[in-house]
């Protein structure tokens, strides 16, 4: 028996497959809302860059038409939820679930309406993104252990992948030790000072969901034309709400959000994997329990019972300059 | 450049009837766009969810489930809580509703069954409300993405559930058993035969008894104006002596049990089964009705008829245009409440301007 029959060796590698689809999104909502913008219209985003990557990748028959379509659509949303967070200073909340909801009934609409397949788009085929073979797989794939790692963990994975864990350094970068970074920062902790210090909070919040909506579009592109290859209705299934609680779950903050994606994705992989198993003691474990498990974490984490977290000061507040 | 400057009747009635004209106006659009003429859609909607007796009876009988959704969504919302978990509360409302029926539906007439069948799903609405409401209350987590997971949850619990314990065996269909004829809701139609195949039942005017009692209990009573307080300035309303987490934990009882309620007319008044999924939407049609109606009991009477006709007009319209599928409703759903909820005052300026103007 080798080391990727283990069911432990397919469950991390699927981990790092499930996460990149929450990982973008979390980090979306991380720039949303830490510069003072609630994010609860990701799984919106995610279900109309996923459709709208997928059409235009099927009908060019190239994922990188696909990829930008989807993050031209991703950022129009986006753009919409500033406008009505900023400019409207309407509700924030109501304008996320107005746009999941809304998103959810239009893709498959317009899905119907050019495919005829019951809303789901044909399978893209060769208009997927390629796997990326790392240098010398060849050489090491029979070598017990280091080949798994190199073949399987490390390599054979689409390019989206490796961007969405190099994203997670580069967000804590741009939070933390930049100057864009300090400024976001503070119109989601206290408006009123930065805009007092000369940061125009306005331009500020709109950037942020700008680049929301840039970094939730590969979420979308990913779940449509890296993983399944195909656009079917309502195919991000929570996935926004559950990369939003990995953000609350990580206090708002990269790397602890980062760990709640994989957190998440491991339990995804898990369920998969557990599926009409029998295991000793237990016996077998229905699916849908294993499917309550993130949830319910999140529920208890929330609770304060495994760490406070603290949202930024300002998030939902409109902000109203000071006369 | 606020509503608080307009009358009453502007930002009550003009202003909701503009954004509701611009949310169908997008719809008329995408209708076009998709190559249908959105004039005789509309016609064709209005003709087979209002016009036509039989179809007006199945625009009630949805609205009947979506009034108590939206008294659910609204009440919470008076105390300043956004109860997004409508959905799961009366999925779980279901739960409840069925249990006691499986027990009792042999043994008990019918005007038993009803009181009994709305208890175990108020119960059960109200216990899945009241553990976000206490950990909002007593440990500060955000009502709004408990509720959410709480939706998520009860979809994976109802799926054991159901799977586990309530199909009959021999039976492939994820559904518990039918329930006795007892336990149906005695329909309109017994006393109207105008209105034809349809499933309205009293339930309809529970529905309206609870926005009576809903309307009374929040504008007029000590209660109400404590838990209208709370909304408005917890800080403030805990200075005059309001005990804050007890009225959020009361409040989301009540909300949970109206949305446990909704579950009695899905199931009493039509299915006489508990099934997989059988909420539908209803539970976030809820959010759209509190915004539209303003958590007004008239505002959500009126809007829950509207989403009534736009769901059963919307059944029709799909059958004869194919182009337009129901799905396209939930699509003018998310755009009602975005127009209604979200930019809500969109044409406020506007209207000040125009009504400053007449008096100037």
């Amino acid at each position: 028996m080798t080391f990727e029959d283990l069911h432990l060796g397919s469950i991390v590698v699927s981990t790092v497959r499930n996460a990149p689809v929450l990982i973008f999104a979390a980090m979306a909502g991380l720039f949303a809302e830490r510069s003072g913008v609630i994010d609860i219209g990701l799984e919106g985003k995610i279900l109309a860059s996923a459709f709208v990557s997928a059409a235009v990748a099927f009908a060019t028959q190239n994922p990188w038409y696909g990829i930008l379509a989807g993050m031209a659509v991703s950022i129009a949303l986006a753009t919409l939820q500033g406008y009505v967070a900023v400019t409207q200073k309407g509700n924030q909340l109501v304008a996320g679930i107005a746009i999941n909801i809304a998103m959810s009934g239009l893709t498959f609409v317009v899905a119907q309406y050019f495919f005829q397949q019951g809303g789901r788009t044909p399978d893209l085929g060769a208009a997927r993104l390629p796997y990326v073979t790392l240098p010398g797989s060849d050489a090491v794939a029979e070598v017990p252990v280091l080949g798994w790692i190199w073949t399987q963990l490390l390599g054979g994975h689409s390019i989206l992948v490796y961007a969405a864990f190099l994203l997670v350094p580069l967000v804590h970068w741009l939070l933390y030790h930049t100057r864009f970074g300090l400024r976001l920062r503070a119109c989601g902790e206290n408006p009123h000072a930065a805009d007092a210090a000369g940061v125009s909070v306005e331009r500020t919040r709109y950037t942020s969901m700008l680049i929301a909506g840039t970094l939730c579009s590969f979420s979308g592109a990913y779940l449509a034309i890296v993983q399944s290859g195909f656009f079917l209705r309502d195919m991000s299934a929570g996935m926004g709400y559950l990369a939003l609680t990995a953000m609350v779950f990580g206090n708002w903050r990269p790397f602890y959000t980062f760990l709640g994606c994989l957190m998440f994705g491991f339990f995804t992989a898990v369920q998969i994997q557990l599926e009409g198993v029998d295991l000793p003691v237990v016996g077998r474990i229905p699916g849908a329990l294993i499917q309550m498990v993130p949830y319910v974490v999140t529920v208890i984490a929330l609770a304060g019972l495994m760490a406070k977290s603290v949202a930024p000061k300002a998030i939902g507040v409109p902000f109203v300059k000071s006369r | 450049m606020t509503t608080n400057d307009m009358p009453r009747w502007a930002t009550g009635i003009v202003l909701p009837l503009l954004n509701l004209l611009s949310a169908l106006l997008v719809a008329a659009l995408a209708i076009h766009l998709l190559g249908e003429d959105p004039v005789d859609a509309m016609r064709i909607l209005v003709n087979s969810a209002i016009v036509n007796p039989e179809g007006l009876s199945y625009t009630l009988f949805y609205a009947s489930t979506f009034i108590f959704t939206g008294l659910a969504v609204s009440l919470a919302m008076q105390a300043g809580l956004f109860n997004i978990g409508a959905e799961g509360q009366m999925y779980f409302g279901g739960l409840g509703l069925t249990l006691a029926m499986l027990a009792f539906d042999a043994a008990l007439p019918w005007y038993l069954l009803i009181p009994v069948g709305m208890i175990g799903a108020a119960l059960f609405g109200a216990l899945w409300a009241f553990i976000p409401g206490y950990l909002q209350a007593k440990r500060g987590s955000h009502i709004v993405v408990t509720t959410i997971m709480f939706n998520f949850i009860a979809a994976s619990l109802m799926n054991f559930v159901i799977v586990k314990y309530l199909i009959p065996p021999g039976e492939q269909n994820t559904a518990s058993r039918v329930f006795s004829d007892a336990a149906t809701l005695p329909p309109l139609n017994a006393w109207f035969p105008a209105l034809g195949d349809t499933p309205l039942n009293i339930s309809f005017f529970v529905s309206i008894l609870a926005l009576v009692i809903y309307g009374v209990a929040v504008s007029r009573s000590a209660w109400g104006y404590k838990l209208r307080a709370t909304g408005l300035n917890k800080h403030a309303a805990h200075y005059a002596g309001v005990k804050i987490s007890a009225m959020i934990i009361v409040t989301m009882l009540i909300s949970g049990a109206l949305a446990g309620l909704g579950a009695v007319n899905s199931i009493m008044g039509s299915t006489h089964y508990l099934s997989l999924n059988f909420v539908g939407g209803a539970g976030f049609v809820g959010i759209a009705i509190a915004l539209m109606g303003r958590q007004h009991p008239v505002g959500i009477f009126l809007s829950s008829v509207l989403f009534g006709a736009l769901i059963q007009g919307g059944f029709d319209l799909s059958l004869e245009k194919p182009n337009i599928p129901t799905e396209t409703f939930i699509f003018i759903q998310g755009l009602i409440i975005l127009f209604c909820g979200a930019m809500e005052n969109l044409y406020a300026p506007v209207l000040i301007k125009l009504i400053k103007g007449k008096k100037g």
